[in-house]
């Protein structure tokens, strides 16, 4: 039985890290991710299939929502195709070509990320995949490099977390002491600090620190114990109770017309 | 029925159920097209917060398990050797076949790109719940087909083949049961991973048990039902002595069923919610109210389950109560979380409306062409030689 490889492993992955209470909810973020990935406008309210990111106002709270980039994701596992995958240096990337549009990611992610293009006939999910291509080559994501606040920053996800870790020591005032994504569905490389709790911003807190993959995975993986024990006892029956009905033939007398047994048992059942 | 009644009604008069099945599938034919030329989000209601809709809650998850009864019934009759229930194992084998094919049909509907099913076969993920579900419809509609087609190759005589299918009988209903629990275990396993999406009410990790289990309840309740229904259209009698202790089984595995339910809940800390004030506890009593205690109570008394309107309205309850667990796992238990409420669209109900009669005409043609019936009523080259030489006509009528 392969082992469901363990979150955490991938020790020199890249991440960002979300300041709300830098942002000052300029959207430069979201639009140079529209320029980045080719995305036509308008620029909505909420996120798309269009509109990988935006900024919403909670709580009088500038809220940055994207993709959380999961250490373990949810869509990966989910995916009969494979179309979503999770990279070495951390984004989660779509595979457009692969998808066959069973929308169970959309379905499954935790942070109700992953958006469908309804409004097309030959319709493919859309969702923040971290500039994959620009963090390949070194470079940080289009959202972290035209924040001016620096209320977006990308980095190796270690640092981010000592860098995290440091400001709420420094500021404990300013910031509730909780680093969302840290441990949340198995840790996110996308991590968050807030001044106000998370559950007001409209983040999930009651999200298992577990992975969530783990919870199918524990399911599936009794697939060959099923078919192995399954078709030894079920294949035991059909012995057993064949025996049974020829010796019972043999000892009723009389050959029956060889293996064939009388048909309409109604007719034989009736008194 | 409708259609063997457009069989029997004279060509220029048209009755109500043809002429109602004519409506149906005209609507039907009008959203299909309306469906690839626009997209999903041009015929149903459903959106990024609802993806999944009454496509999957009817269509997908309880096709499937209203198909049980034919791995059910073949496993008692070719495992079990429990040979008094042979002559029903053929309109059970059909109803297993025509649901899978209709879980297929509806699959092209649902799936955004339908044209790339085959992707599944060839990018493998096996962490995948729906990887499983998917190579489950595949093999098993196979193993169907190839089950029903000996009924297919005894009615046009091509001995040879028959013979072949009837050598692999063993092996191939094996592989259907195993194929089954499988596959019926698999559509529980889908939701595990939403454990914060779906209502205490409904979400257990022994999900996939309780959709295995009550798929064999509710696979036997069909067999009832559609004993009922196709008795009607042809004018035949029950087999009570075979429809009887299928309902007490039926009875053991809904009790089972109920009680795993229960016990769930009660592990879970949210039994005592079940009578709160609710929407999920409303349709959570309903639920297990009408599709679980009800059946067992009338199914437990010897009179009742002995006349055949008893019987029926215990297994039609069986059936009902299915449908609204699978819809209560796939729609209601999801809405609250989900922060909308989702109702289908007219469209999507003519979907799934017009699949449902297009796999009743169906199964009247083939129960009218093929010999899915017992020999008593059509000519078969089983039935004894007296029964042919007697009155040929009538046996073939």
């Amino acid at each position: 039985m392969r082992a469901l490889p363990r979150a955490g492993e991938r020790a020199m992955s890249r991440g960002l890290l979300l300041d709300t209470t830098r942002c000052i909810g300029c959207g430069a973020c979201t639009a140079a991710c529209k320029e980045q990935n080719g995305l036509p406008l308008p620029i909505e309210e909420q996120t798309t299939a269009y509109t990988w990111t935006v900024v919403e106002q909670r709580q009088g709270v500038n809220v940055r929502r994207m993709c959380m980039h999961c250490l373990d994701p949810t869509c990966v596992s989910v995916c009969p195709v494979g179309a979503m995958r999770k990279t070495e240096s951390g984004p989660v990337v779509y595979d457009a070509e692969r998808c066959i549009g069973c929308r169970y990611c959309i379905m499954a992610c935790p942070f109700g990320v992953p958006k469908y293009q309804w409004d097309r006939a030959v319709p493919v999910v859309g969702k923040c995949v971290m500039c994959a291509s620009r963090v390949e080559a070194g470079k940080p994501t289009a959202c972290a490099a035209v924040c001016p606040t620096g209320a977006t920053l990308f980095g190796e996800r270690d640092d981010l977390i000592r860098e995290a870790r440091a400001r709420i020591t420094a500021e404990p005032g300013r910031y509730v002491d909780h680093l969302y994504g840290l441990e949340e569905a198995g840790g996110t490389s996308v991590l968050v600090l807030s001044s106000v709790p998370f559950g007001q911003l409209g983040f999930r807190d009651d999200l298992p620190p577990a992975a969530l993959p783990l919870l199918t995975w524990r399911a599936l993986s009794r697939v060959p114990d099923v078919v192995l024990l399954g078709g030894t006892l079920l294949y035991g029956i059909h012995w057993l109770t064949r025996r049974r009905e020829l010796v019972r033939r043999v000892e009723g007398g009389g050959p029956r017309a060889g293996r064939r047994m009388p048909r309409g048992g109604t007719e034989g059942a009736k008194p | 029925m409708s259609v063997v009644e457009i069989g029997r009604s004279r060509p220029w008069r048209i009755g109500f159920w043809p002429a109602a099945f004519g409506i149906v599938l005209a609507a039907f034919l009008g959203v299909t097209v309306m469906r690839f030329t626009r997209g999903l989000g041009a015929v149903t209601n459903l959106s990024d917060r609802f993806p999944w809709g009454l496509w999957i809650g009817f269509d997908i998850l309880c096709g499937v398990g209203l198909a049980a009864g034919a791995f059910t019934l073949t496993a008692a009759v070719h495992l079990f050797h429990m040979k008094r229930f042979e002559p029903i194992v053929r309109p059970t084998l059909l109803t297993g076949f025509l649901g899978y094919l209709f879980v297929c049909i509806a699959l092209m509907f649902d799936l955004g790109q339908p044209w790339r099913i085959w992707h599944a076969m060839v990018y493998w993920n096996e962490r995948s719940v729906m990887f499983e579900v998917a190579w489950c419809v595949m093999l098993y509609t196979t193993v169907l087909a190839l089950e029903f087609s000996s009924i297919v190759f005894e009615r046009f005589g091509f001995e040879r083949l028959r013979r072949v299918m009837k050598a692999v009988t063993t092996p191939l209903v094996i592989a259907g049961v195993l194929l089954s629990t499988l596959h019926q275990s698999s559509l529980g396993s889908l939701y595990l991973i939403v454990p914060e999406k779906l209502h205490p009410l409904w979400y257990s990790p022994l999900l996939p048990v309780l959709f295995y289990l009550s798929a064999i309840g509710a696979g036997l309740g069909m067999v009832i039902v559609e004993s009922h229904l196709s008795g009607r259209a042809f004018g035949r009698e029950l087999e009570m002595s075979l429809l009887e202790p299928l309902a007490r089984v039926m009875v053991v595995v809904l009790a089972v069923f109920g009680v795993l339910r229960l016990d769930l809940l009660a592990h879970a800390g949210v039994l005592g919610t079940v009578f709160a004030p609710t929407y999920e506890a409303r349709a959570f009593l309903a639920e297990f109210g009408l599709g679980v205690v009800l059946p067992v109570l009338l199914l437990s008394w010897p009179r009742i389950r002995r006349s055949p309107t008893g019987l029926v309205t215990g297994g039609l309850l069986a059936v009902l109560g299915f449908v609204m667990h699978r819809l209560n796992v796939s729609v209601t238990g999801l809405e609250r979380a989900s922060g909308t409420r989702y109702q289908p669209s007219w469209m999507e109900w003519t979907v799934s409306i017009g699949l449902v009669a297009i796999a009743f005409a169906v199964f009247a043609a083939a129960a009218r062409y093929l010999p899915i019936f017992p020999a008593r009523e059509r000519g078969d080259e089983e039935e004894s030689a007296e029964a042919r030489d007697a009155t040929p006509r009538e046996a073939a009528s």
